[in-house]
């Protein structure tokens, strides 16, 4: 079983390069018993999804209006 | 200039005026990535200039934003590419310079197991909402600033700029594994100041 720690690189690390089928498998083992291990994979997707909102001239700093 | 002035396309004036009215955001984007105010001051100027030569293409454009972003990004990515060359590349991955440290900070947030301990991941809710907030990106730039300079480039090239693992490498001379673990020790330092400034206990419902 992969320790959360480990978990938290390959959480990371999907977000670069193809896992193999083994590590993502032992993932999903591992997200079936961790609901800490879900929140951080659903932390990393938001971190991506504000970065591109971000990029895309998006984000809603002050002194814009619409 | 072989332009009519006739045309119902607006003056060189107001054009300027059209663009400066998002000269801040632009600056504030460029602030994130390069650091350094004058540097980011320079890559928005260009950028400005850029969009106003190409006047004709945007005028159509509903999203100038967008479009503007678009230009300053690539400016930016010029930017990161001559400072990679400037600086040694033994600099860039050179023990020390917070790496110890981060790795200390990130080890304590896992017990003897290296399972979560005292400081787990929380459920941060409707991203859309959270998004939506000024304040929240003010949290994002305040603790984007937390990270090491080497550390925050690589994670902008890859984020923000959207350059692939391997266009990064290139660029900086440094091997896959040295970039996913940038990466990893990137998300990790902002994750971990997100959670604790905005959505950790008592900040709920904002
Ligand atoms: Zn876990």
């Amino acid at each position: 079983m992969l320790s959360c720690k480990e978990v938290t690189h390959l959480v990371s690390e999907s977000l670069d390069r193809k896992l193999s089928i083994s590590e993502r498998f032992r993932m999903q083992l591992h997200f079936r018993i961790c609901a800490y291990c879900r929140n951080f994979r659903r932390q990393m997707t938001f971190l991506r999804q504000a970065c591109r909102r971000l990029a895309e001239g998006k984000a809603p700093f002050d002194s814009d209006q619409g | 200039m072989s332009h009519p002035a006739n045309t119902a396309s607006p003056g060189a004036a107001d054009a300027l005026a059209a663009l400066e009215a998002h000269r801040s955001y632009l600056v504030r984007y460029a602030m994130l990535q390069l650091r350094d105010p004058v540097k980011a001051e320079d890559a928005v100027q260009e950028t400005l200039l850029a969009a106003l030569e190409n006047q004709a293409r945007f005028a159509g454009k509903s999203q100038v934003r967008t479009w503007l972003t678009g230009i300053l990004k690539h400016k930016i990515v010029d930017q990161l590419r001559a400072q990679s060359r400037e600086t040694a590349i033994s600099g860039l991955v050179a023990e020390g310079d917070g790496e110890d440290d981060d790795v200390a900070v990130f080890d304590a947030l896992f017990n003897g197991r290296d399972h979560w301990g005292d400081d787990r991941p929380s459920d941060w809710g409707d991203p859309e909402r959270t998004l939506e907030n000024k304040r929240f990106w003010e949290t994002f730039e305040m603790c984007s600033k937390l990270m090491s300079a080497q550390v925050a480039r690589v994670f902008m090239m890859r984020e923000v700029l959207g350059l692939s693992t391997e266009e990064i490498c290139k660029d900086l001379s440094i091997t896959p594994t040295n970039c996913w673990v940038m990466l990893y020790r990137a998300r990790m330092s902002l994750r971990m100041c997100l959670e604790k400034r905005w959505f950790g206990e008592g900040s709920k419902g904002k």
